[in-house]
């Protein structure tokens, strides 16, 4: 399930939800992205998260079903906000429910290894000096580029 | 052609979306990008490093041989920076 939204979440109540009834459940990973102090070398307050609208959820969706056609999981939830977000702020859930703890692991880390570089969201940071527009980082893809290296692996 | 801008090629061009009738030699992405930044000193400054912008058509990632026609979406914007 995917939610693009400004409003911000309750990751006890989204993780009691996910997994409520399902008692085939037995391990649930969670990611937690929060606005940080310093994120491009100069301090930060505040930063806006821009977004595309007519794309976001498509693409978003789109790594959900590659997750869910590489592991076995029962239940996949990812909330990302945009809007203005201050330091602290949660920013995105990424929440994965299955039977064992390795799918739901292997299963969270690729969806935002994944998502951060295919979710058409930029962040825009409000530093001393003024709005700055936060570059991708080389790393990001690095980490985005194992998983497909692992495509072919049997899981 | 509907061309929309996000993050920085939004505040150069000045613009968040525009309707566009590109000439027959426009035939992909690439073309696009070449003529659009004929198009006003904001548009020159959005499209000076191709490097750094990525592309969009009808909502899909293309690359910049990827076919451009008369009613599809195209959008520009650097590469993203979610999660």
């Amino acid at each position: 399930m995917i939610r693009v939204q400004t409003e911000d979440f309750d990751v006890g109540r989204e993780v009691e939800a996910l997994t409520k009834d399902r008692p085939g459940i037995g391990a649930v990973c969670v990611f937690v992205g929060l606005v940080r102090d310093v994120a491009t070398g100069e301090a930060t307050c505040a930063m806006t998260l821009e977004h595309y609208p007519k794309m976001t959820t498509k693409e978003l969706e789109r790594i959900e079903a590659e997750a869910r056609s590489r592991w076995p999981l029962a239940e996949v939830l990812v909330i990302h906000r945009h809007g203005r977000l201050e330091l602290g702020d949660r920013i995105v859930l990424v929440a994965v429910a299955s039977a064992h703890r390795a799918a739901a692991l292997e299963a969270c880390e690729f969806l935002i290894d994944w998502l951060k570089t295919q979710a058409p969201f930029w962040k825009q940071e409000e530093t001393a000096s003024g709005p700055r527009w936060v570059d991708a980082v080389a790393s990001d893809d690095a980490r985005a580029a194992r998983w497909t290296k692992k495509k072919d692996r049997p899981s | 052609m509907k061309i929309v801008y996000f993050a920085w090629l939004r505040e150069r061009t000045g613009l968040t979306e525009e309707d566009v009738a590109p000439p027959a030699t426009v035939k992909d992405v690439g073309g696009l990008v070449t003529w659009l930044a004929t198009r006003s000193d904001g548009h020159a400054r959005a499209f000076a490093v191709p490097g750094q912008i990525r592309a969009a058509v009808n909502q899909e990632y293309a690359s910049l041989d990827h076919p451009v026609a008369a009613g599809d979406e195209v959008a520009f914007f650097p590469p993203v920076t979610g999660g």
